[in-house]
């Protein structure tokens, strides 16, 4: 027990330590805009389909399973109210976060961690190229600001197959759908869970990075890193919602 | 000014570097002079690369001092050791190659950092190193395409790209059939010539080091055991040295 809490806190004093440096390597310039836009592409764009198949299946299910559950009470009205609030409020943003973790959190993993196991990450700093500027920090902050925008997309499909789901077995129309689901919706809605995500990326990207940089022990090490960096990054992005969720509540309160 | 350029490129004083309590150098002391290429060698495990990566700043020592020229590179800034950097070329053991970049890329990347060039005078310049290394074809393939002694050999080039004034090479013959590893060992020679560059390189290959070295470093439990001219060392009563160079490869 208490080795592992000491290897936790190593793990924790040791990500502080990597946070500070990258930091210092983000904000001194030159900046790595190309790196940079290449890794919102690959981040970002090539994840799209993914996650917006993860929004439209989150949101053909919560159709089908809430339905049959306000027909129960009589409140079957309220459905399009249901999905919409539900998705962007939780489902789309933590969806999101889930698929970008194990997506890009492997990848970000096992490619850092199989340049450092092959010593590229040596000949980058031989060649007197920061790794943190041109490796970690691009994809930290390409993460940071991806996710929020991948988490519109898999609100939208969720919110758009809710209704097709919905109309197959109670046909309406997408505009009174929309209607119905829109009506109490504030813009104070949508800019804390859109903020919240950012946080999930900032998460994802850190863990990812951090993981793949402390890589040991070969291929095989890069296999650890890999799996690690998906579970790591999974596990607080699952804390870090209940956290926001709390924090957003206090700052946001429901009127 | 004549005083610095008349300093050694390279002073390493009393270095120790221990990992999870294994001694690997123990109070290393060694100089450099311009124009010197100094082989490193040794049994396997006695810390020559870890020597190179001290040399370079890859790994902090755990006391002791490295200088090149004329700078202290224990505790300095990060830009301060990057400008250090500049003035070394690396060419490691796996030639360490990006394996995401194609062969000129790789070339490219030091200088596209480093270097106020366009990108044709960049793209220029890579074809130009990589020709004179013998690689004139294939630049647009990936590292994993090509063989050991092609990866070699665009390792080098890249390690070149910024005109370093001293050269490291970690085992720039080992893993390589007898032919290329004589085609890199004469490299070395050729690059020596050519630039009258300062280098040490970390061998096994006592033939090669021969044709390279102006004086070889023998490593042994963290210690120089002895240095000197070959001629020197064969000639050595130290049982270890000269069964060292009887069985080197």
């Amino acid at each position: 027990m208490g080795e592992v809490l000491k290897s936790a806190l190593e793990w924790f004093g040791e990500l502080g330590i990597f946070c500070s440096r990258l930091v210092k390597a983000a904000l001194t310039p030159p900046y790595e805009w190309r790196e940079l836009i290449r890794q919102c592409d690959a981040i970002g764009a090539r994840a799209l389909p993914l996650v917006a198949l993860a929004g439209a299946a989150t949101g053909v299910v919560l159709s089908l399973e809430t339905r049959d559950s306000l027909v129960r009470f009589g409140a079957k009205s309220f459905l399009p109210a249901i999905i919409v609030f539900s998705m962007i409020k939780e489902s789309g943003p933590v969806i999101t976060g889930l698929v970008v973790s194990g997506r890009a959190g492997a990848g970000i993993g096992a490619e850092l961690g199989s340049m450092k196991v092959t010593e590229q990450l040596d000949a980058m700093e031989a060649s007197a190229v920061d790794p943190y500027k041109y490796l970690a920090a691009t994809r930290v902050l390409a993460c940071t600001l991806m996710v929020p925008l991948l988490t519109i997309a898999a609100t939208f499909c969720g919110i758009l197959m809710g209704w097709v789901a919905n109309t197959l077995s109670d046909p309406i129309s997408l505009r009174l759908f929309l209607e119905r689901g829109f009506k109490n919706v504030l813009f104070s809605d949508y800019i804390p869970p859109i903020l919240k995500t950012s946080v999930f990326g900032v998460i994802i990207g850190l863990v990812a990075c951090f993981q793949g940089m402390r890589t040991r022990g070969g291929t095989e090490g890069v296999g650890r890193t890999a799996t690690s960096s998906v579970v790591l990054s999974s596990l607080f992005v699952i804390l870090a919602d209940v956290l926001l969720v709390r924090i957003i509540l206090i700052i946001w309160p429901v009127s | 000014m004549e005083e610095k350029d008349q300093q050694s490129p390279i002073q390493v004083q009393d270095l120790h570097k221990s990992f999870d309590n294994q001694t690997v150098l123990n109070g290393i002391a060694l100089e450099v002079r311009q124009g010197e290429t100094v082989a490193v060698m040794g049994r396997s495990g006695t810390g020559k690369s870890v020597l190179l990566k001290l040399l370079i700043g890859l790994q902090a020592p755990d006391s002791g001092s490295v200088r090149i020229r004329g700078q202290e590179i224990g505790g300095i800034e990060v830009n301060e050791l990057s400008e250090v950097r500049k003035k070394i070329g690396f060419l490691f053991q796996q030639a360490a190659l990006y394996d995401s970049l194609t062969i000129e890329e790789n070339v490219i990347f030091p200088m596209s950092r480093h270097i106020r060039k366009s990108q044709n005078e960049q793209k220029e310049r890579a074809r130009e190193l990589l020709a004179s290394l013998g690689m004139e074809k294939d630049l647009d393939k990936l590292p994993s395409q090509i063989s050991g002694g092609m990866q070699k050999r665009v390792g080098l080039a890249r390690a070149l790209a910024l005109d370093p004034e001293i050269l490291l090479f970690d085992e720039p013959t080992a893993g390589l059939d007898p032919i290329t590893a004589a085609e890199i060992g004469n490299l070395i020679v050729d690059l020596k010539k050519q630039r009258h560059m300062t280098a040490v390189v970390v061998t096994h290959d006592i033939r090669g080091a021969r044709a390279f070295a102006d004086r070889v470093v023998l490593l042994h439990e963290g210690k120089i055991l002895a240095e000197g001219r070959f001629a020197e060392l064969r000639n050595s009563k130290d049982p270890f040295v000269s069964e060292f160079l009887r069985n080197a490869t």
